[in-house]
């Protein structure tokens, strides 16, 4: 198995190498700060052009861990495009897959910091959604527990005998977790950083990513 | 015979100097569209070069922008500024005279813009920008020469096609400007020529030899070298006794890394208290000042260096330069030699000091090169396009542009004169739509083609953020070391930020010629303590070690099978006859290659002699050969010279490996997962302009919106592999890092012919390779099952599950 499974309040999940987390008693999927369009919006504000393909590279990923599972509701954790326009602005193809992804499941679409609004593609939009004993949203709140959010798109490094290695992580302590970015073109915040170090309690673990999910204390 | 006017004239006669031949040549020919001076250190050079420019500004008087300096570095400008405005002074002329470099500030920036001085110095980054404003045109109206300082230096960069292409510009704007080139002794004047010159004009060389030959020997040392490695630190008695017998010394080495270690070294000799100093581009730009400073006024008595001082600032009293290890490249040995003795007719002194057993064969070699004169350099590449692409949005920030004219203005540029319509169609495809084979958002593209082959910029407000991305050094990423802010937060220097990443708290290590303690990150900066220890725990930080050259490998095969042992020690030349005698010496049209067991291992040692890079690629994909045909390759270790392989079986039929088509096959597969390809990438797509540095306001909460430019290699392999940058990137990795092109030129050069042989034991010339640092691990999956340890030992430890 490539899978790390952990418990959160009593619930028993599964992160999955990809990034995405699998709640099997409820057959929920949930993948956080998905960016699609990134590459769009960019060329709108004058920058580069960036290679076009992050919208596609990350559907078919999803796509592929929602044919593993099979999940009956798939949860997008917030910040699912990189803005407002960069949903108006997907290719129809782009549409027309997302729309196979959502045939015959629940879908909910939290609100991100990048897409506050309701979107125009179907599906649930909330601002939490609370599935007990866990609440999923897309900014950790700190005074809550059994939270589930993305937003920081944390990173672990190691050194390993002087090689660093550097992945995506999951972050989990007795009350929250967060998710990994699953977006092709996103960035990570280290988990040394204040704002996540500050975050999570002491006996955190970071649930590496890559081609195996791998459980470490999370570096500070 | 262009006559001096008596102003002049009577201030040389003040002087009691007179003006060199070449001088006087040059200002003959100062009408000429190009002359290029080759001539030694202290050959007055600068004079030469602004003598006409003085005498001009002096017959007629003007206002505006009358000559443009630009040399490779900052303080070059600043050192020139110092010399002009002396004579100027003298002279009582008036001509303003300022330089204008990343350091100058904005409101003088400004300034310059409206009201130009007569001769502006500055670097090729400052020139490109400078051309890329709108008003260019009046800011260079009525320029009338360019005068390019160490033009050979530039030649071999991509800073050096960044300065050609903006030539091309400015030519433009000022048909009747003239260029004037100012190099070092190079082995290929007519090449540097052709490269500075428009193209197709001609260009005028003067060639001016140094009078007296150099007096360069290897140093006799009471310590015979190390079998391997690469400090020199036996040297360190006899280094202090020539420090001791000379006024000033220059000893120079090829990493900073070593230059570290042997100064560390250095001053736990230096019973005497000699003022000895350290200074290379690593350190804090005020702790170089300060050196720089010391040496001006003669307060220094050493200084050990990198090629940070490789350039002509004169320094004044150098009497003795020392080059540690083998130089690697003629060319360059020459430059350092010309470091010494600042003067135009005296001889250089210099002494070299092999490194270990190999290196004196290869000093020998190199010094009969000094002495024959015979410098190497490898033939240029046509100019990159990723500059091109550069240049090609930085014009359009000075305004719209015509297609057709601006390819017949690049293609005037010599590093340029042979690109393909095609490729600059393709490069301005690459600005203008990003050049994808998924080709949206229409509206949305950085350039605008208005429809009769004239583009401008979709968004005029995008100059700035183009602006401030531009420019071809890339900065390795590098992060600041201080001392720990409650003890002064005094600035050392910088470290790779790869090096900072696998320090962990109470790590020592040497920077600036001290210990210190790593204490710990914060905010991008390293911070440590005084460390009071003698030996520093991790030895160095990574530097850039050079290949030595193709002629320098060649020499040295040549010596062996003309068995010319020249000037080597005794115990040199027994080591190379028990070779012989046990096995047999590495020859040119031969490829040897000795298998033999040790400590239950079985090697392979092929002797290539194709340079770092080119036998480290060569380990990479042997080892992936005999992964594929179960061999169990442990491990390999390269040098210049030869690969060491060690594996769990033996190999019994080595050429099998060794075919030039399954070599270039296996490479083809490798290359494009390859860790050297995604490096190579990430600087041919800043340089491009796909990837930003520098993003205004963006700088601190953008972290989490960057993503790492491995990314794109990754998704544009995937997507789109024949995408421009990647070409490009293949391109520069085949000859940069990997060095493909050497391992070639090897196979070439032994056509099919392998001499084998089976050994009951090592070779006392394979010996030395197993004390080589640098051993390559074969991982295959060994760092996932690393990882996988580590994470459960650490969990463990900590006590946690969830």
């Amino acid at each position: 198995m490539n899978t790390y499974s952990f418990t959160l309040a009593g619930a028993a999940l599964v992160a999955c190498p990809s990034g995405a987390l699998w709640w099997p008693d409820q057959r929920v999927l949930c993948v956080s700060d998905l960016h699609l369009g990134k590459s769009d919006r960019l060329r709108r504000v004058g920058a580069p052009s960036l290679p076009p393909y992050e919208t596609r590279d990350t559907l078919f990923r999803l796509e592929h861990d929602i044919h593993e599972c099979d999940p009956r509701t798939v949860v997008c954790l917030g910040d699912s495009f990189d803005d407002q326009d960069a949903e108006k602005s997907l290719a129809p193809e782009e549409r027309t897959w997302i729309l196979r992804l959502q045939a015959g499941r629940r879908w909910v679409w939290i609100q991100g910091n990048h897409d506050p609004g309701p979107l125009d593609l179907s599906g649930t939009h909330l601002g939490t959604l609370p599935i007990s004993p866990l609440t999923f949203r897309h900014i950790a709140d700190p005074k809550s527990s059994g939270d589930v959010s993305g937003h920081y798109h944390p990173k672990a490094t190691l050194n390993l005998k002087g090689r660093s290695l550097s992945k995506p992580c999951f972050l989990v302590d007795s009350d929250r977790l967060i998710l990994p970015a699953f977006g092709t073109y996103t960035g990570g915040l280290d988990t040394k950083s204040e704002t996540i170090s500050s975050l999570m309690r002491r006996e955190a673990v970071a649930i590496l990513t890559g081609s195996k999910a791998i459980a470490v204390p999370m570096p500070r | 015979m262009t006559p001096l006017s008596p102003l002049f004239q009577t201030w040389l006669n003040t002087k009691n100097w007179s003006l060199h031949p070449h001088q006087q040549d040059m200002l003959d020919h100062a009408h000429l569209a190009s002359q290029l001076l080759i001539a030694p250190t202290g050959a007055g050079k600068t004079l030469a070069g602004f003598l006409p420019t003085l005498m001009e500004l002096d017959t007629a008087p003007r206002k505006g922008l009358h000559t443009l300096y630009v040399s490779p570095l900052k303080a070059l400008a600043a050192d020139i500024k110092r010399n002009l405005t002396t004579p100027i002074q003298e002279l009582g002329l008036d001509i303003r005279v300022e330089d204008r470099t990343g350091d100058t500030t904005q409101t003088v920036k400004k300034r310059q813009r409206v009201d130009p001085p007569h001769i502006l110095l500055t670097t090729p980054e400052s020139l490109a920008l400078l051309m890329s404003y709108e008003d260019a045109p009046r800011i260079f109206d009525g320029l009338e020469r360019i005068i390019i300082d160490e033009v050979h230096a530039l030649a071999e960069s991509k800073r050096g096609d960044q300065l050609f292409l903006a030539l091309s510009r400015i030519n433009a704007l000022c048909p009747n400007l003239r260029r004037v080139g100012l190099s070092a002794t190079v082995e290929d004047p007519h090449a540097i020529a052709s490269l500075m010159a428009r193209h197709p004009d001609p260009c005028k060389i003067h060639f001016t030899p140094a009078l007296a030959p150099p007096d360069i020997q290897m140093l006799d040392t009471q310590a015979a070298p190390p079998w391997a490695g690469a400090g020199g630190a036996h040297s360190i008695p006899d280094v202090l006794d020539q420090i001791k017998q000379h006024k000033t010394t220059l000893i120079f080495h090829n990493t900073r890394a070593q230059a570290e270690i042997y100064f560390h070294n250095l001053w736990l000799a230096n019973d005497d208290a000699l003022p000895i100093a350290i200074h290379h581009g690593s350190l804090d730009k005020q702790q170089r000042q300060r050196v720089e400073d010391a040496m001006t006024h003669g307060a220094l008595r050493a200084i050990v260096c990198t090629g940070s001082l490789d350039l002509g600032i004169d320094w004044g009293d150098v009497d003795l330069v020392i080059q540690i290890g083998a130089p690697k490249n003629v060319k360059r040995l020459v430059q350092r030699i010309g470091r010494s003795n600042h003067r135009y007719n005296a001889p250089s002194k210099a002494l070299i000091v092999p490194a270990n057993r190999f290196e004196i064969i290869e000093c020998q070699a190199a010094l009969e090169a000094v002495r024959e004169n015979a410098l190497d350099g490898d033939p240029r590449a046509p100019g990159p396009l990723d500059v091109l692409c550069q240049h090609i949005v930085l014009t359009a920030c000075s305004g719209a542009f015509v297609a057709d004219d601006l390819f017949a203005e690049i293609t005037s540029a010599g590093p340029y004169h042979t690109l393909a319509r095609a490729d600059f169609d393709a490069c301005l495809d690459f600005c203008t739509t990003g050049g994808y084979a998924l080709q949206r958002y229409d509206q949305w593209h950085r350039l605008i083609h208005m429809g009769d082959g004239t583009y401008r910029l979709r968004d005029p407000r995008s100059a700035a953020r183009i602006r401030m991305n531009a420019g071809t050094i890339q900065d390795t990423d590098t992060l600041k070391v201080r001392m720990k802010r409650n003890r002064g937060g005094k600035p050392l220097g910088e470290i790779e930020e790869g090096f900072a990443a696998t320090l962990t708290a109470g790590d020592t290590f040497l920077i600036g010629g001290q210990i210190v303690r790593f204490e710990g990150l914060r905010e991008m900066v390293v911070e440590v303590s005084r460390d009071a220890t003698k030996t520093p725990k991790i030895a160095t930080f990574a530097g850039t070690k050079f290949a030595t050259s193709t002629q320098l490998c060649d020499r040295v095969l040549h010596n062996f099978e003309t068995q010319n042992w020249g000037f080597l020690p005794q115990n040199t030349v027994d080591w190379l006859a028990k070779q012989k005698e046990i096995s047999t010496l590495p020859m040119a049209h031969r490829l040897l290659v000795e298998t033999f067991p040790r400590k239950g291992r079985h090697h392979l040692c092929v002797y290539g002699f194709a340079g770092r890079n080119a036998q480290q690629t060569l380990g990479l994909l042997l080892t992936k050969q005999m992964e594929e045909q179960n061999l169990a390759p442990l491990g390999f270790v390269a040098t210049d010279y030869a690969t060491l392989i060690w594996g769990l079986e033996p190999i019994d039929a080595p050429e099998t490996l060794l075919f030039a088509d399954t070599l270039e096959q296996g490479f083809e597969n490798w290359l494009m997962g390859n860790a050297v390809m995604k490096r190579s990438f990430r600087a041919v797509a800043t340089i491009a302009g796909l990837i930003e540095r520098n993003l205004p306001g963006l700088r601190k909460s953008g972290r989490q919106a960057t993503f790492s430019s491995d990314i794109l290699y990754d998704t544009l392999s995937k997507y789109d592999p024949n995408h421009i940058l990647m070409q490009i990137t293949r391109t520069e990795a085949l000859s940069g890092l990997v060095d493909f092109a050497r391992i070639r030129g090897m196979l070439d050069r032994v056509n099919g012919l392998i001499e084998h042989r089976t050994l009951p034991h090592v070779s006392p010339m394979a010996a030395p390779l197993f004390l080589e640092v640098g051993k390559v691990p074969v991982e295959g999956q060994a760092i996932d099952r690393l990882l996988h340890q580590e994470a459960e030992t650490l969990m463990r430890e900590a006590g946690l599950d969830f």
